[in-house]
């Protein structure tokens, strides 16, 4: 029992981290139909960034602002330089741009800053949390908080706000939504500085716990992919739901079976998923008319 | 409010409009009528923006729309129900009015919205089913309704009665006619010439990407030509 709550927390740790994943990928794919292979990118220059701001003598919340802010800019450059010149070609062609730019990203980072792996102090200490018999990472709490705070502000800003709407329409039908006058340029780039945001944040919280350098980012891309497909493409709550079971289903692969299979779990995931049901736990059947 | 001046319009190497004339003064309903293909759509696509106009001006209100992108016509008081409709098909039908309004976040919008229900009924039974499962008379109500929350002087039609069944056709002309009182000037496209002759005040035939006629409505019902190669009287 007291191993089950244990692989648990580690688990929804790790869930978290994937959960934030998924939703990068959430508001990108919403605004373009585009999956951003670039996004676990995004969470490793968010902790890279964060390392070297703060080993320059920056405090650690500006470090991390400016890591975010930092991150949020190569997004919108992403966008502007490899995106936009390619608009009209069909969304395969996109995902592959995305992929690219991963590898120039990783290629990027490997060359500024270097191949080691890094960590800073955690926020609230090292100390571990007693709870029931077994133990919690205060820096856990941490990621597990960011993904449901970054969930919540998404889920407000998809449903209650006109922007988010605006996105949701720009996804829906491009034409049309210039037509009632949204610029569809400008929503793009608000995505994917978002979404560069969102990751940059996940990176920042977890660095202390699993480490960080240029080549993290491969996995958590995979990683959140699967989230993201398990819990329904586009869909916030999906994005959580599924960040988190994919953590769980890992933690307890590599409690109860082997550590060794514990990668294999999202591809599993995947697979599982496109053979059952493809629109995953939450998506959206989609019913159209014609 | 509208005058449009030797508008040549292109599809690649292939060019469509062939250098087209046309005047819509405030207030009234402008209807241009002809064929599949005679480039009635691509003419309103011009208009608002989302096709390239290889040469000639468009001046909507005294401002010429040379430089004027697609997202901004609309602040200018030129809206566009596009053909097919259009619409959002995954938000809900009070979201797609909503988005229509986008440019506005007065309480006008909610007075609107009550206006496009009453005009409507249907669209308000349906508020929060997503739009994409309307029937197609429904679905072109909504686009109509969409158009008009932008607030437009001017509403571009693109082939509303486009596979609609001949009741829901006669309302949907109803509706055209009765944006006068609301002070909306409306330029009409259709294939359907007696239909959009009939509301109309003026109108245009249009051949193969050229203007052949053009007068009053009531005139153009009862040329011998129109009413043998539209009409089919």
């Amino acid at each position: 029992m007291d191993a089950l709550l244990q692989f648990l927390f580690s688990g929804l740790t790790v869930g978290a981290v994937y959960a934030l994943v998924a939703l990068g990928f959430t508001i990108i794919y919403n605004a373009s139909d585009v999956v951003n292979f670039a996004q676990g990118e995004f969470v490793m220059l968010g902790g890279m960034i964060t390392v070297f701001a703060f080993e320059a003598g920056l405090p650690l919340p500006l470090a991390a602002l400016l890591a975010i802010l930092a991150t949020s800019a190569i997004g919108v450059g992403l966008n502007k330089l490899a995106i936009e010149p390619a608009r009209g070609a069909p969304v395969v062609s996109l995902i592959i741009i995305t992929i690219g730019a991963s590898i120039v990203i990783r290629g990027a980072t490997q060359l500024i800053f270097d191949k080691q792996l890094h960590r800073f102090p955690s926020f609230s200490g090292d100390d571990p949390i007693h709870v029931l018999g077994a133990t919690i990472l205060p820096q856990s709490l941490w990621v597990i908080g960011g993904a449901l705070a970054v969930f919540v502000g998404l889920w407000v800003f998809f449903t209650r706000t006109l922007t988010g709407k605006a996105v949701l329409a720009t996804a829906n039908n491009r034409v049309a939504a210039q037509l009632v006058g949204i610029n569809t340029g400008w929503v793009m780039t608000l995505s994917f500085g978002l979404s560069a945001a969102i990751g940059a944040f996940a990176g920042v919280l977890v660095t202390p716990i699993t480490l960080v350098g240029y080549d993290v980012g491969v996995a958590l891309a995979l990683k959140g992919f699967a989230a993201a497909m398990l819990g329904g493409m586009g869909n916030p709550k999906g994005a959580l739901v599924g960040g988190l079971l994919l953590g769980c289903f890992e933690a307890l692969t590599a409690g109860y079976l082997s550590s060794q299979y514990k990668e294999a779990v999202a591809f599993i995931v995947i697979l599982g998923v496109l053979f059952v049901m493809p629109q995953g736990l939450f998506g959206r059947k989609s019913t159209e008319r014609v | 409010m509208l005058t449009v001046e030797g508008l040549r319009s292109r599809y690649g190497r292939i060019e469509v409009l062939h250098g087209l004339d046309l005047e819509v003064s405030s207030g009234e309903i402008v209807t241009v009528v002809g064929a599949n293909g005679a480039g009635k759509t691509t003419l309103l696509k011009c208009l608002s923006g989302i096709q390239p106009v290889s040469d000639g001006s468009i001046v909507f209100r005294g401002e010429s729309f040379a430089s004027v992108p697609a997202h901004k016509r609309l602040k200018r008081g030129l809206a566009q129900s596009p053909e097919g409709r259009q619409i959002f098909t995954n938000l809900s039908v009070e979201e797609n009015l909503r988005l229509g309004a986008f440019l506005f976040t007065d309480e006008r919008v909610e007075r609107d919205m009550a206006d496009a229900f009453a005009m409507f009924p249907i669209l308000k039974e349906k508020r929060n089913l997503a739009a994409g499962g309307l029937s197609g008379g429904q679905q072109q109500m909504l686009a109509i309704a969409r158009a008009l929350m932008g607030r437009p002087h001017c509403l571009l039609l693109d082939e509303p009665s486009m596979g609609l069944a001949p009741l829901l056709v006669a309302q949907i002309f109803e509706v055209v006619k009765s944006l006068k009182q609301r002070d909306v000037t409306v330029l009409l496209v259709e294939q359907n010439a007696y239909g959009a002759l009939k509301i109309a005040d003026r109108g245009y035939v249009m051949e193969t990407g050229r203007i052949t006629m053009t007068g009053p409505a009531p005139e153009l019902i009862a040329d011998p030509r129109i009413r043998e190669a539209y009409l089919g009287l």
